[in-house]
């Protein structure tokens, strides 16, 4: 095989495990968006103050150090002590839980029958007030975060398929992280599907996301399911979180993963799952493709940051409802 | 009406109890409108309860407050003899109150099976936990759930359409799978606004029957809306009759229809 080829196949393969992150982000969207009908423009920075606190948690970070150090005079920055990755992971978890809590509580419930707009409006709000009570509360410098997945190019995918090229053919290079990345994001996918399909609580969710009345009607509560949508939605930031913020660190660029959804969502639809998750996997790896093939050669490089966009756009002007949406015929 | 005993036995031979529902001075108003206008009544167990009146009489409004949808400014609601505190609508459904609506709230993109089967939720007892860590239970409870549900497509003779998509069915049918929504949750008081509206002939002679039947055979408590006199007739014990958003009239059917204010109200008599 032509090695030209070769690593043709290497950067659509590395697209596809970047589609799977986006996929993720965009999958937070549509979660929120079926269930209320809220864009939720806050997603992003849900994945950056989740990963924010994780470190926080393990590192022992005094949370609000800054703060209690300018009105006390102290000089408080650490407990001194290490949580292990898996419990600091479930306390994020709990973290994440309360800010749905908090949400529903103090937003939602209080703009429900609202326009879309005005609920819209809120999250941009929701959004800047997380950004920056996750600077209050752990810093805003930018941290690592390692909880042991391993990290690096595969030498044993490297060393197998080395043999598929010529001479200057070293193997495929395949990130370890973006293996586990697309494991757990497969794990939580299909986990995610279980408890739609085949739990109380599931077919609640299904229930009103398809219509509020009825949903009512059954005895479902729509606060209950508002908190446990946000509250999945939460999870779900929090693991795309924890996947770029091992990649590229935890910092403020991080809430920027919510742009790289946007096109996904554009192709996939807002409100379905499978367009989600196909329309990541289309577009990260369409991107890869397009600079390895066009970009980089002819275009002086860089095509990643508008590329996606331009392909949702040619997308929707063809098929305005999305990969998995039905025809909309306007009734007269 | 206090002449009425506390129980009785009907002509065709069902036992009607005592006062399930009773609604005392209700008003209701959207900004200036006065929907409902100091109305009381109430709804004994076992009957079927009509209520009737020209287009924005208030009839779905009252429903709506019955099913907590609503919540009145002014009145009272009691229910199995104490008062109830107003209640969201979940709440409600929760004290054993089904309903449909008149616009048909169905979830288009589930099939019949799972439309039906969201009706038992609130006989769904295990939690989100339980579910996930002890399958064995949860898996029963389903299995359960799915009889009775099954149980019901027979009854409404659906069995053919159960996995179609709500959406693609006509209106008869969907009109039919709400009533079967509102029975999964096998209710002691089912809500049926205009469940014959926009049907022919046929559908509707169906519907009456299954109304009928429920009543008959499990004892279901009935209020509903309808325009049809002629169904009115066939089907209800007693007859509320509304005309905007007051109450003018009360009692059994041949005798609210044969009152002059009925007869006003529908032929559109002026209102002084
Ligand atoms: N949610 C609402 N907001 C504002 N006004 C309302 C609302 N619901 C009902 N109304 C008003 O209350 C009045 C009674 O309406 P309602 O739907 O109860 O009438 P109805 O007797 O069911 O009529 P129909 O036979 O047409 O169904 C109408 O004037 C209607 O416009
Ligand atoms: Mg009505």
């Amino acid at each position: 095989m032509p090695d030209q080829l070769l690593y043709g196949i290497e950067a659509a393969v590395n697209g596809l495990m970047a589609g799977v992150l986006y996929a993720l982000v965009a999958l937070g969207f549509v979660l929120i968006f079926k269930s209320s009908g809220i864009f939720n423009y806050a997603q992003g920075v849900f994945a950056l103050f989740s990963a924010l606190t994780l470190v926080g948690i393990m590192e022992g970070q005094v949370p609000f150090a800054h703060l209690i150090n300018s009105i006390f005079g102290t000089e408080v920055h650490h407990f001194g002590w290490h949580v292990p990755a898996v419990l600091a992971i479930a306390f994020t978890v709990l973290v994440m839980v309360g800010l749905a809590i908090l949400v529903e509580r103090y937003i939602l419930r209080h703009l429900v029958n609202q326009p879309d707009i005005i609920l819209f409006m809120a999250t941009i709000g929701l959004a800047y007030f997380m950004e920056g009570f996750g600077d209050l509360m752990w810093g805003s410098d930018i941290k690592t975060l390692d909880i042991g997945i391993p990290q690096g190019g595969s030498f044993w995918i490297e060393e197998n398929t080395a043999w598929l090229g010529g001479e200057g053919f070293y193997g495929f290079f395949i990130d370890r992280l973006d293996i586990v990345a697309a494991c757990v994001a497969a794990v939580l996918v299909v986990g995610l599907t279980l408890f739609s399909q085949y739990t109380k609580q599931g077919r609640a969710l299904r229930a009103v996301a398809d219509d509020h009345q009825a949903a009512l009607s059954v005895g479902i509560s729509l606060r209950f399911i508002w908190v446990l949508v946000w509250s999945i939605a939460g999870v779900v930031a929090l693991v795309a979180g924890i996947m770029w913020g091992s990649k590229s660190g935890v910092q403020f660029s991080l809430s920027l993963i919510a742009l790289k959804a946007l096109p996904v969502l554009m192709l996939g639809g807002f409100t379905s799952i499978p367009g989600a998750i196909v329309g990541g996997l289309i577009i990260g790896m369409g991107e890869k493709l397009f600079e390895f093939a066009i970009g980089a050669p002819f275009l002086g490089g860089a095509t990643e940051n508008w590329f996606a966009y331009v392909l949702a756009l040619l997308f929707l002007v063809f098929r305005p409802q999305g990969l998995f949406g039905e025809k909309i015929i306007e009734r007269v | 009406m206090s002449a009425q005993p506390e129980s009785y036995v009907t002509p065709d031979g069902r036992t009607i109890g005592g006062v399930m529902m009773e609604m005392k001075n209700i008003t209701l108003r959207f900004g200036g409108v006065v929907a409902i206008k100091d109305i009381s009544f109430d709804i004994r167990e076992g009957e079927i309860r009509a209520i009737i009146g020209p287009n924005g009489a208030g009839k779905s409004s009252m429903l709506n407050i019955i099913s907590g949808f609503y919540v009145p400014q002014e009145g009272e609601v009691w229910f199995n003899g104490a008062r109830r505190a107003p209640l969201r609508p979940y709440e409600v459904a929760g004290q054993g109150i089904a309903r449909t609506f008149q616009n048909i709230a169905l979830f288009e993109g589930m099939s019949v099976l799972d439309n039906i089967m969201t009706g038992r939720l609130t006989h769904m007892k295990s939690g989100l936990f339980s579910q996930a860590l002890w399958y064995g239970k949860a898996a029963r409870e389903e299995h359960e759930n799915r009889e009775v549900v099954e149980k019901i497509i027979d009854f409404l003779e659906i069995q053919n359409i159960r996995k179609t998509p709500v959406g693609r069915l006509p209106y008869g049918l969907k009109k039919r799978v709400e009533l079967g929504r509102a029975l999964a949750a096998e209710p002691k008081l089912l809500l049926l606004d205009e469940p014959m509206a926009g049907m022919n002939v046929e559908e509707k002679e169906d519907m009456s029957r299954f109304i009928l039947d429920v009543n008959d055979e499990y004892g279901t408590t009935i209020a509903l809306i309808e325009h049809d006199m002629g169904v009115v007739m066939d089907l209800s014990d007693r007859v509320v009759v509304m005309d905007y958003g007051k109450k003018i009239g009360d009692g059994p059917p041949e005798e609210v229809r044969t009152s002059q204010a009925v007869i006003d109200a529908y032929l559109g008599v002026s209102h002084d």
